[in-house]
């Protein structure tokens, strides 16, 4: 007869054990429990939620179909309160009983909060600005409340209280992480390690980080004000996050009179002590006197229950796990297992530094194997590292073959060297061997492999390897889209290959770089405008112009409308203009009958609906020039009224705005780049979403933010640097985007380009100039505003026959006759 | 491939048409865009882009096809067919006499 199994918990090892059990053909009708209004989304995930580089949707591991496709009976938002182990039933708050055959546990952690004055409302919960960081609802509330304020506290140095760090920098400026120990993340990295990590932290992230920070109290009334620690600190903040630590949800279970230590007590089958039908897994559950906080122990756990309720192997049992961790902590590379410090005499510590770069690598050796090792700012040697730990495996003589490639090719662990039941996903536990399995049955796109199992779905960090391995095993039949890479679709090469390229052959047109570079020779309509925007980024006036290759923008100089008509933006710098022109551009408007006249969102006037003939005599008699309003290029800079006018300004944005468009303008890039200055951190402007923004604050400073967006993407930019004048940010506004228009690929917008790149790394060379590179680009951005030209001065002499003759004769020209 | 037949008509000097570019003609009531590719050969297709009406003189060329400046589909310059699932555009018989652009046979 169909068993009644009862899930108490919908979290990642609830509904991970449930997968399980169907997988293995079960024989049950499943009822689950979750507190939470969801169905299954991945924990782990919540970090690059609040970061914004995952959407809610990503984050689901089971729709709510899922739960109707195998006949489970959800029911989100209901909690259990108690359980009937004699009559076999379990209580709901709502007052509703479910009787069950089998029960599983799986009620997972709760954010734990260190004692602190005045953290808790009694009407609220929570202060409010107060955040623990576990569940979905506390992510979302995190991200509203963080969006309108400034300045936030972490509580907890540990990986959670790094992630969130980190995420929050994406919705205010300035983070302080307060941890209460002497180093971050001590339960997995040595003093040594730790404070390497605080130092990249520190300088990297610009996360302000204080050890040794017990706090004590939340200050505030209504609203959070700051935080006092121990010593008498006054933090002022107006967000906490605390991230302190978690505590397994025991409470129904001890109330219902099962075994609980500081989890629910479990045997190697995972089921609680001294009952028959009841089991836990998850952070619920204690086994061996072990709790495990991480998702890989879980996976384990959830196999070997299925296995043994199923009745697939009853003797199926649980053993442990040996905890290892490879994580990317706040974009920094950490990687941590087994012991931190030598226990005894004769454990051989190998240590390497090197603190200016942030890479600390320590390795304890025991009988010659590997009992613990730390890496921070290299992960490269994760994997091989985790998999000898794992087995124990015998180490090679040369010690240091461990920490680097020493002769063989650089970095990465290579597929066919990985014995077939090595880890790949160490968050899904898939091995190679099942990777290579779903490539072997014919899948052979990543996303597919992916897709079918599982691999890299957890916290992502193995993807470059899960890749490699579907490459290898397909035998470089990969189906991944070779043109991916590529920086326009017709000529095969990346773009640092291609710019390598045109400038060893001095190409200076589009047809002469597909006459070289492309196998055949074959021209392609497709990737005409974005090699021309890259020729003549590179070449400047030296760029040889086949107008062919223009898009029909780029060609009228204006944006074509879904008529086929144009628009006509006469350019106004930082949206300033005179009585005068503004009586011109009405006489122009009139004279030519302008369907539609509209401010646009870059603060200029739009002439709508314009037939392409008559876009000469318009600039002609607007007399004015192009306002860049189609074409991938600089656009506006769009200002506030600064300190001229409003009460609140601090800094005159509306004539930086104008200095800066008056030297970048018309300047070509791989996407278009809208800029603006905003006079205070007010930001009427928007400046914080923008391409470019720049914010004055007190003190006659600007601070310079890059890779902002508010279009169908939206996106906070990152602060790149704080200046003390105007000059200066023109000089690194033209830098910065210099560096842009070379690297990033065509039509990326900064939005996608400054995260591919990191906002550290972009600091590094155009602030610090590490690469040394800034001259350079200082140069070449200056050699690009010497060739600009206005567009609109074409009108006089058109610069190809027909250049603005009509493609949509409404009436029929003369033609000539017919010669016999 | 739809080639539409075509009374001969000239249309007038080859050098209104850039190299890589199309222009525009109207021939009684139809309308038709002639390109010039770049190795010197011409093309005539309809004007007017049968999705939504895109003027494809304004669109961008190879040797091959034709891409329309509103939504970027490409129609094959020599057959008319779309390559994304569009109907097929009219292709017609055009050729260059004496530095003038000669439509139909
Ligand atoms: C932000 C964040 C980042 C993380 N990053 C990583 C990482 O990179 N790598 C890693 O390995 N691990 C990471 N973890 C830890 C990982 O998410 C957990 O180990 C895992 O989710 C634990 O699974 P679980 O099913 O035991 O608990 P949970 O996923 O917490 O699920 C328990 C569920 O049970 C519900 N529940 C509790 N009590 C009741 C009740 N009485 N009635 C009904 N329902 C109840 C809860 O609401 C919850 O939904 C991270 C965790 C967080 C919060
Ligand atoms: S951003 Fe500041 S200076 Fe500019 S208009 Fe708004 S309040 Fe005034
Ligand atoms: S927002 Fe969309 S609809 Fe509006 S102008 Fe831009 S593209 Fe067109
Ligand atoms: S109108 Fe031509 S592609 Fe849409």
């Amino acid at each position: 007869m169909t068993q009644r199994l009862v899930v108490i918990g919908n979290g990642m090892a609830g509904a991970r054990t449930v997968e399980e059990i169907l997988a293995r053909g079960g024989d049950f009708s499943i009822t689950m429990f979750g507190d939470e209004p969801y169905g299954n989304y991945n924990r782990i995930m919540l970090s690059n939620l609040l970061a914004g580089v995952e959407d809610e949707a990503g984050i689901y591991l089971n729709d709510l179909s899922w739960y109707a496709d195998n006949d489970i009976t959800l029911n989100a938002g209901v909690r259990i309160e108690r359980i009937d182990r004699f009559a076999k039933k379990v209580y709901a708050t709502d007052g509703t009983a479910t009787p069950y055959d089998k029960l599983i546990i799986a009620t997972g952690s709760s954010s734990w909060t260190p004692p602190m004055k005045n953290v808790h409302n009694p009407k609220r919960g929570f202060h409010q600005g107060v955040f623990a960081f576990r569940t979905l609802d506390d992510t979302r509330g995190m991200i509203r409340y963080a969006r309108d304020h400034e300045r936030a506290v972490v509580i907890g140095g540990g990986l959670l209280g790094l992630e969130a760090a980190r995420g929050l920098q994406n919705h205010l400026s300035d983070v302080t992480l307060l941890h209460a120990m002497g180093h971050l993340m001590e339960r997995q990295l040595d003093e040594k390690a730790g404070h390497m990590l605080q130092a990249s932290v520190e300088n990297k992230l610009g996360i302000k980080v204080i050890t040794n920070a017990m706090t004590t109290e939340i200050l505030g009334k209504d609203r959070v004000t700051g935080v006092k620690l121990a010593d008498g600190t006054v933090i002022p903040c107006d967000v906490v996050v605390i991230a302190a630590g978690i505590r397994p949800n025991t409470q129904v279970a001890a109330d219902s009179g099962l075994t609980v230590e500081r989890g629910i007590v479990v045997d190697d089958q995972m089921r609680v002590q001294d009952e028959d039908d009841i089991y836990s897994v998850g952070e619920c559950a204690q086994h061996r006197g072990n709790l495990y906080g991480l998702v890989a122990p879980l996976w384990d756990q959830a196999k070997v229950l299925a296995d043994h309720i199923t009745g697939r192997n009853v003797e199926a049992a649980y053993t442990g796990s040996k905890l290892s961790t490879k994580l990317k902590v706040a974009g920094i590379d950490v990687a941590s297992m087994g012991l931190i410090a030598p226990e005894t005499d004769d454990d051989e510590v190998i240590i390497y530094s090197e603190p200016k770069k942030g890479v600390y690598k320590q390795l304890i050796i025991r009988d010659g194997a590997l009992a613990g090792a730390i890496l921070v700012g290299d992960n490269s040697k994760a994997a091989s590292l985790i998999q000898s730990f794992d087995r124990a495996q015998a180490l090679p003589e040369e010690r240091a073959e461990m920490l680097f490639d020493i002769g063989g090719p650089a970095g990465e662990v290579k597929p066919e060297d990985m014995p077939d039941d090595a880890q790949v996903c160490n968050c899904n536990g898939v091995s190679k061997g099942a990777i290579c399995g779903v490539v072997n049955a014919g899948c052979k796109t990543v996303s597919g492999v992916m897709d079918k199992t599982r691999a890299g779905k957890g916290c992502g960090t193995c993807k470059p390897l899960v890749q490699r391995i579907v490459e290898w095993a397909a035998g470089g039949e990969a189906e991944e889209d070779p043109a991916a890479s590529w920086y326009v679709p017709g000529v095969p090469m990346p773009k640092p290959e291609l710019m390598a390229a045109i400038r060893k052959y001095e190409l200076k047109s589009v047809s002469a770089v597909f006459d070289k570079l492309v196998p055949g020779g074959e021209h392609d309509a497709k990737s005409k405008m974005g090699l021309a925007s890259l020729l003549k980024m590179m070449w400047a006036d030296q760029y040889e112009d086949e107008r062919d290759a223009r898009f029909i923008n780029d060609r009228v100089h204006g944006n074509i409308q879904k008529d086929g008509t144009f628009s006509v933006v006469p350019q106004m710098k930082g949206g300033v203009t005179t009585p005068a022109e503004l009586k011109r551009i009405a006489e122009v408007a009139e004279k030519y009958n302008v369907p539609m006249v509209k401010l646009t969102g870059g603060q200029r006037i739009d002439l709508l609906g314009i037939p392409k003939e008559q876009l000469p005599a318009m600039w002609a008699d607007l007399d004015m020039p192009s306002g860049y309003a189609y074409a991938k290029s600089f656009r506006t800079v769009k200002t506030c009224v600064g300190s001229d006018f409003c009460r609140f300004g601090v800094g005159d944005s509306t004539a930086l705005g104008i200095a800066i468009e008056e030297r970048y303008q018309g300047l070509e890039g791989p996407g278009k780049m809208k800029l603006a200055v905003t006079g205070c951190p007010r930001n009427c402007a928007e400046a914080y979403v923008k391409d470019l923004g720049v914010v004055a604050i007190d003190g006659g400073k600007w601070e310079i933010y890059v890779g902002g967006a508010a279009g169908a993407h939206i996106r906070k930019g990152d602060l790149l640097c704080t200046v003390d004048s105007a000059e200066e940010v023109i000089r690194l506004t033209g830098r910065f985007l210099q560096y842009y228009r070379e690297n990033a690929n065509w039509l990326e917008r900064t939005y996608a380009f400054v995260p591919r790149i990191g906002i550290e790394r972009i600091r590094e060379i155009v602030i610090e100039d590490v690469d040394g590179i800034a001259e350079a680009l200082d140069a070449a951005v200056e050699e690009a505003v010497q060739s600009y030209k206005d567009p609109w001065k074409e009108r006089a002499v058109p610069a190809t026959p027909g250049q603005f003759r009509t493609s949509l004769p409404l009436t029929v020209l003369p033609q000539v006759p017919v010669r016999s | 491939m739809t080639i539409a037949p075509i009374a001969e008509t000239v249309l007038g000097p080859i050098d209104e048409i850039p190299f890589g570019e199309g222009r525009t003609y109207a021939v009684g009531s139809d309308m038709i865009a002639v390109f010039r590719l770049r190795d010197g050969s011409l093309r005539a297709v309809s004007a007017v882009c049968p999705h939504k009406g895109g003027p494809l003189a304004d669109g961008q060329i190879d040797n091959r096809v034709v891409v329309c400046p509103l939504h970027l589909y490409a129609w094959d310059l020599a057959t008319g067919c779309s390559q994304s699932g569009q109907p097929p555009i009219n292709v017609y018989p055009v050729r260059v006499d004496d530095g003038h652009i000669i439509l139909g046979d």
